[in-house]
C-alpha cells in the first residue's frame, strides 16, 4: 500500500481534508465561522464530542473520525481549546476583504488582542500578517482568532509572535 | 527507567555513580566529576541503615501510570498495597508530560500528564491504604517470595501476597561517530530536566527518530524556546501519529524522511551533527551529507521494556519485535508465569499511557478477586472483563495501535496454557 503523502511530511493537503469530509463547504465557510477538524487518523479519542456546546460532533465508536455537522457548528472554538491533538481550527471566509482562522497556541509570548502575529501554514511557511482580534486560554491552551488576507482562511494552522 | 540513563553520574557527597538527575539540591551538597565508572571507595560513611519488614497484599514496582492505577484501583477494593518507586516522586512518564491526553473523559482524556500524575497522587496520599516508597528500588526477589527494596536510609523485606510489576522501560540507544559527547542525550533525559526541573537542555537540537516520542520532544523544545534545526526519520514515512507532526511542521521544523545521523563532532561537547541519506537498503548515499551546527543531539530511537524483575522470578519470556523487546508470557488479565507476579504497562510490551493504565487496572482487579471475597470478588471480576474488553475490542481497534495490539497477542495465553508453562517451567520463586 502506498505511503500516504501526510505520513511522509507531517502535512495534510486540503484535497485530502476534502476527500476526508473534513472541510466544509466553501459556502459554509462564507456564512461564518466553522470547526475544521484535521484529524485524518483513527485515533481513540473523543474529547472534541462531549465538549461541543451545540452537540455538532459525531462519532460512533472512539476510534471513529469526528464527523462535523457543519449546520449545528457555531464555530465557537471550543474543540480548538480541548482538542489533544491540537487538530481543530475554526475557518471563517464571511468578511469582504479579509478571512478569519482560530488556531490552538501553547507558545509564549501568548499573543494580545491588537497584536500583529506572522501567520505560518501547515508546513510552516510565513505566508502573511495578520491581527490577532480574540484570544482566551482553557487548560493553557490559548485559542487565538486572527484577522487574515483574504484566500489564507484555508491555509494559515499557526501564528508565531516575533519577540 | 526511561530518561534516567547512566550519563549523568557523579560523586555526589563522596558516594560515586550517582545519577544526579534525580539527586535533590540541598544545603552544602558536594558534587564532583567522574570519569566513567568508579568502583565505590571504602570508608564513605553511608549512615545508619534501619531494617524493616512489611507485609502487603499487593507490591507495586514502579509508579507510572500502570502502577499508579494498579495501586488506586487495589486499595479501592480494600487491598494493602506498598508502592515502590526510584524517583524523588509518583508519576513515571507522566510527570514529564505536558501534552494533553487522548481517550475520552472517563480514562484522563483531555488533561495533560502531569496533571493525572497529580490527581492519582492526591487520591493515594489520602488512601491509608497505600504506602509509598519513594527513591526506592527493588534490588532482588527471593525464594519465599521475600521482596528486597533498597530505601534512603531504610532496607525493606516485603513479603507481598501478590505483585504488580511496571517498571516501565528504557530507552535505545544509537551508533555514530562520537555518540559519548556531552550534548548527546536521550529524549526521555531532556524531557527530565526540561519538563521536570524546568531546565533548557540546549538552544540548538536535533532530534533523531520521529516517533512519538520524538514529535512530542521537538514541540517540548520549541515551547522551551530551543530551536530544533529538524527531526531525522531513517524510515521513509514519520513513525509517530499525524497529529503529533503537524504540531511540529507548522512551526517550520523539518522532519527528514530517509535520513540518519552518522557523527556528531566538538571539543568539550556537540557543536555539529553529521546527517546522511539513505537508499531502500539503509545504506548512506554518498554525497547527500548535511551539517547542523547544534549543541544538543537528542535520541528518540525506540524503548524497550525493562524485564529484570520478571526475567530474574524466572518468568516465562518471549521476545516480541512488536513489543520492542523481551516481555513475559501472560494470561489476558496479565498474571504472568510467576503465580500471583502480574505485568502492566511498557513492561508488557511498548504501547502508551492510557493502555499501561487500563492494563494497571485489569492486574490490581485480578488480584482483588482473589484476595476478597463474596460481592466483592465477583464485581472485580465483572470490571476487568468490562475494562478487558474495552481495551482489546475499542481502543486498541485503532490502527495506530495495531502493531502493539499484534505484539500483545502474541503473548498472551489461555489460562491452560499458562498452566501447561507453570508444569514445564516452574518457577523460582513465588507469592502470595
Amino acid at each position: 500500500m502506498a505511503i500516504r503523502s501526510y505520513r511522509r511530511t507531517g502535512v495534510v493537503e486540503l484535497e485530502e481534508l476534502a476527500r476526508l469530509n473534513m472541510l466544509p463547504p466553501e459556502e459554509r465557510l462564507r456564512r461564518g465561522p466553522a470547526a475544521v477538524l484535521e484529524c485524518p487518523e483513527m485515533i481513540p479519542c473523543n474529547i472534541c464530542v462531549p465538549y461541543c456546546p451545540t452537540r455538532a460532533i459525531g462519532m460512533e465508536r472512539l476510534i471513529d473520525l469526528p464527523v462535523v455537522d457543519w449546520e449545528r457548528c457555531t464555530g465557537c472554538g471550543m474543540c480548538v481549546a480541548v482538542c489533544p491533538g491540537l487538530a481543530a481550527f475554526v475557518v471563517d471566509l464571511s468578511g469582504e476583504d479579509c478571512d478569519y482562522v482560530t488556531v490552538p497556541h501553547e507558545l509564549l509570548p501568548v499573543p494580545r488582542v491588537g497584536e500583529e502575529v506572522i501567520l505560518l501554514s501547515r508546513r510552516g511557511e510565513r505566508i502573511g500578517r495578520g491581527t490577532v482580534v480574540r484570544a482566551w486560554e482553557r487548560n493553557r491552551t490559548y485559542v487565538v482568532t486572527v484577522r487574515v488576507p483574504k484566500g489564507l482562511g484555508t491555509e494559515v494552522r499557526a501564528v508565531w509572535v516575533e519577540k | 527507567m526511561i530518561g534516567k540513563c547512566s550519563s549523568c553520574f557523579m560523586i555526589v557527597d563522596g558516594v560515586p555513580n550517582v545519577k544526579t538527575c534525580r539527586e535533590p539540591v540541598r544545603e552544602g551538597l558536594v558534587v564532583e566529576r567522574q570519569r566513567g565508572w568508579v568502583p565505590p571507595a571504602g570508608g564513605v560513611e553511608l549512615g545508619g541503615v534501619e531494617n524493616r519488614e512489611l507485609e502487603a497484599d499487593l507490591l507495586v514496582v514502579g509508579g507510572g501510570p500502570a502502577g499508579l492505577s494498579a495501586a488506586l484501583k487495589a486499595a479501592e477494593y480494600g487491598l494493602d498495597v506498598v508502592i515502590v518507586d526510584e524517583h524523588l516522586r509518583l508519576g513515571g512518564q507522566l510527570l514529564k508530560q505536558t501534552h494533553k491526553f487522548f481517550g475520552s473523559v472517563e480514562l484522563f482524556g483531555g488533561l495533560r500528564g502531569f496533571q493525572i500524575a497529580e490527581e492519582y497522587i492526591r487520591k493515594l496520599e489520602s488512601n491509608e491504604k497505600v504506602k509509598v516508597l519513594s527513591q526506592s528500588a527493588v534490588y532482588g526477589v527471593f525464594r519465599g517470595g521475600l521482596v528486597g527494596v533498597v530505601g534512603r536510609g531504610a532496607h525493606y523485606a516485603i513479603r507481598p501476597k501478590s505483585v504488580v510489576g511496571s517498571p516501565g522501560a528504557s530507552e535505545r540507544y544509537l551508533d555514530f561517530v562520537n555518540n559519548d559527547l556531552p550534548g548527546v542525550i536521550g529524549a526521555g533525559g531532556a524531557q527530565t530536566i526540561m519538563n521536570e526541573f524546568g531546565v533548557k537542555p540546549g538552544e540548538r537540537a536535533l532530534v533523531v527518530g520521529s516517533g512519538n516520542v520524538g514529535l512530542i520532544v521537538s514541540y517540548q523544545l520549541l515551547q522551551a524556546g530551543v530551536r530544533v534545526e529538524a527531526i531525522v526519520e531513517i524510515l521513509p514515512e514519520i513513525g509517530g501519529w499525524f497529529v503529533h507532526a503537524a504540531k511540529v511542521r507548522r512551526y517550520g521544523i523539518p522532519i527528514l524522511t530517509r535520513h540518519t545521523l552518522r557523527a556528531v563532532y566538538g571539543n568539550e561537547r556537540v557543536e555539529e551533527a553529521e546527517v546522511v541519506e539513505v537508499d531502500e537498503r539503509f545504506n548512506p548515499i554518498p554525497g547527500s551529507e548535511k551539517r547542523f551546527e547544534v549543541d544538543l543531539v537528542l535520541l528518540a530511537v525506540g524503548l524497550e521494556p525493562d524485564f529484570r524483575l520478571f526475567a530474574q522470578c524466572g518468568a516465562a519470556m518471549k521476545w516480541s519485535p512488536d513489543l520492542g523487546g523481551p516481555v513475559p508470557l501472560r494470561t489476558s488479565d496479565l498474571e504472568t508465569s510467576v503465580r500471583n507476579l502480574y505485568v502492566a504497562g511498557d513492561a508488557s510490551g511498548i504501547e502508551e499511557a492510557t493502555t499501561a493504565m487500563i492494563e494497571g487496572q485489569i492486574a490490581a482487579l485480578s488480584t482483588a478477586s482473589k484476595l476478597t471475597d463474596g460481592s466483592r470478588a465477583s464485581r472485580a471480576i465483572e470490571e476487568a472483563e468490562k475494562l478487558s474488553k474495552f481495551l482489546w475490542d475499542e481502543y486498541r481497534a485503532s490502527p495506530l495501535l495495531a502493531r502493539a495490539r499484534r505484539g500483545k497477542l502474541s503473548v498472551t495465553v489461555s489460562r491452560e496454557e499458562m498452566e501447561r508453562i507453570r508444569s514445564l517451567n516452574p518457577s523460582p520463586v513465588s507469592f502470595g
